[in-house]
């Protein structure tokens, strides 16, 4: 079967600065699969490259068998992405927003209203779809964006730190929904993150990223017991970072920072 | 969940010639709609940006008509003036959309725009129309002010025709200068200090505020090759009945136009990479 997504022998980086270092990973297609790892592990970088928004200047990346390369319309007709930040447009209604992707995707007129309703029912906002979104608390932001992301019924849905900067229950909420799309769909799920709990509940596989390449992959529960009885995710994240947690701060990690806090104080 | 959802997408091969003109066509329609629900739902824009043309029209325009310090032939000043002020509101609309898009690169919009299956060329000039779309919206509220304050305006609805072009054109111009230089410099504070320094030296250097031939021989080459003057002239000629060179008016909006577009959509991966 054909992966979801492949990356082999990828490598990238920013002037001295090597973010991806020799990246090769295998996504099957189905599983909701974790990114995980410290601030400038490479692992934006590497969503960025599968999403054709950065060039893959060495190694491959294939998304269903499509080259990111050299087919980068066909990739993007199949993949749903939603950035870390909180994206919508808050002078626009839900509705408005949602509709805005189904015309970038080309859905033909006479389904796109019924497939807007459909993807609002489907991330509980259809009774709030025609107020401005500059109304909605940061958790519906992340389910509308959930939406503008599946209106094209993608076949790979790619989230950067989906959660990052929500409440818990607001959390569970937008997990709540991927899961549904996921097990209604069948499509794959490709998620970064840094809580090790939503790793643990959510994924069925992790890798887990350092220093730009993958340092071990696997479900959590081969992670853990790989470690010992009673490890946690947590363990296994320290012990495949080791010390070199504050060196990673440092090393490129000041963007993911501002990026967090710009979406916190959106969140409010 | 509805079934709709796990219908497989079209996967269509890389998109030639013909598909890349339909696809930015459908997308500049798209964002220009997008810009039309915006205004349609924050009007207080319109009444805000009015703010500035309507000083300069019953400011400078009463003032100097009065005094009668820039000799404009048979033409009052005030009509002279109006459509100057038209394509000076533009401008101004049109010079900020650099930080509209840096803004969107840092909110994650710009990211979501091009991972979908959008040329770049196609997202800029949806970008470049959708800047003309809020200009021809601001006119409207110039124009009927400018009807306010007695200007002599065509009622010849061809060539209102010709004036939403034109605004669309110039706007596309400054839109996409705008664009290009946020692509340069990457940050909102360095594009802010640009678009103050080069917004007012464009307006002044350009025949908005008076007749080409009162302007010294070094200014009157910057007017040449200034597109604002064309857009001026244009606006001039169908709006006050002025002499214009209509052909090259338009033959120069469209091919600078046209030469912006394709420069800002080269940088604009620079930025999303930024």
């Amino acid at each position: 079967m054909t992966p979801a997504v492949r990356c082999s022998g990828v490598r990238h980086a920013f002037g001295e600065t090597v973010a991806v270092d020799g990246l090769d990973l295998e996504i099957e297609p189905g599983e909701v699969f974790g990114l995980l790892g410290p601030n400038g592990a490479g692992k934006t970088t590497t969503i960025r490259m599968i999403t054709t928004l950065l060039p893959v200047p060495s190694g491959t990346i294939e998304v269903l068998g499509r080259d990111v390369a050299r087919q980068r319309t066909a990739v993007r007709r199949l993949i749903g992405y939603v950035p870390q930040q909180l994206s919508a447009d808050g002078t626009l209604t839900g509705r408005e927003n949602v509709a805005l992707f189904a015309r970038l995707y080309d859905l033909p007129r006479r389904t796109r209203a019924a497939q807007v309703t459909s993807v609002l029912e489907a991330v509980d906002l259809a009774d709030v779809a025609d107020r401005q979104a500059k109304t909605y608390s940061g958790g519906m932001v992340r389910r509308l964006e959930l939406a503008q992301a599946l209106v094209s019924a993608p076949r790979v849905l790619i989230l950067d730190e989906p959660t990052v900067g929500l409440d818990p229950v607001a959390r569970e909420g937008v997990w709540d929904r991927i899961e549904a799309v996921r097990s209604a769909t069948g499509m794959t799920v490709l998620v970064t993150t840094h809580s090790m709990q939503e790793a643990d509940e959510h994924c069925e596989r992790v890798a887990l990223m350092h220093r730009g390449r993958v340092r071990t992959v696997g479900s959590p529960a081969e992670l853990k017991s790989a470690l010992g009885p009673g490890a946690t995710l947590d363990d296994v994240f320290r012990h495949h970072t080791g010390d070199d947690l504050a060196g990673d701060l440092e090393n490129g990690g000041m963007r993911d920072v501002r990026a967090t806090r710009r979406t916190a104080r959106r969140v409010g | 969940m509805s079934a709709q959802l796990v219908v497989p997408p079209a996967v269509s091969a890389e998109p030639g010639p013909l598909d890349l003109v339909r696809t930015a066509v459908s997308r500049t329609l798209t964002m220009c709609l997008v810009e039309l629900q915006k205004l349609r739902h924050d009007r207080t824009e319109l009444v805000t940006r009015a703010v500035q043309p309507a000083l300069w029209l019953l400011v400078f325009g009463q003032v100097f008509t009065r005094i009668r310090a820039i000799p404009t032939g048979s033409t009052p000043y005030l009509d002279f003036l109006a459509p100057g002020i038209l394509a000076q509101s533009a401008l101004f609309i049109a010079i900020f959309y650099g930080i509209q898009i840096i803004w969107e690169r840092d909110a994650g919009v710009l990211s979501k725009l091009l991972v979908t299956p959008t040329p770049r060329i196609a997202l800029v000039a949806a970008k470049a129309f959708a800047a003309g779309v809020r200009a021809v919206a601001q006119a409207v509220v110039v124009l009927l002010l400018a009807l306010l304050l007695g200007v002599h305006l065509t009622a010849n609805p061809l060539k209102y025709a010709g004036v939403v072009v034109a605004l669309l054109l110039g706007s596309a111009f400054f839109c996409c200068m705008s664009i290009t230089i946020a692509g340069l410099v990457l940050s909102r504070d360095r594009l802010m200090g640009i678009g103050q320094a080069i917004t007012m030296p464009l307006f002044f250097a350009s025949n908005a505020l008076y007749p080409v031939q009162l302007m010294p021989g070094w200014l009157q080459v910057v007017n040449h090759i200034n597109p604002l003057s064309y857009e001026v002239e244009a606006l001039r000629g169908l709006l006050a009945g002025t002499p214009a060179r209509l052909a090259l008016d338009y033959g120069v909006l469209v091919a600078a136009a046209t030469a912006m577009i394709v420069i800002a959509s080269v940088l604009l991966p620079r930025l999303a990479r930024s």
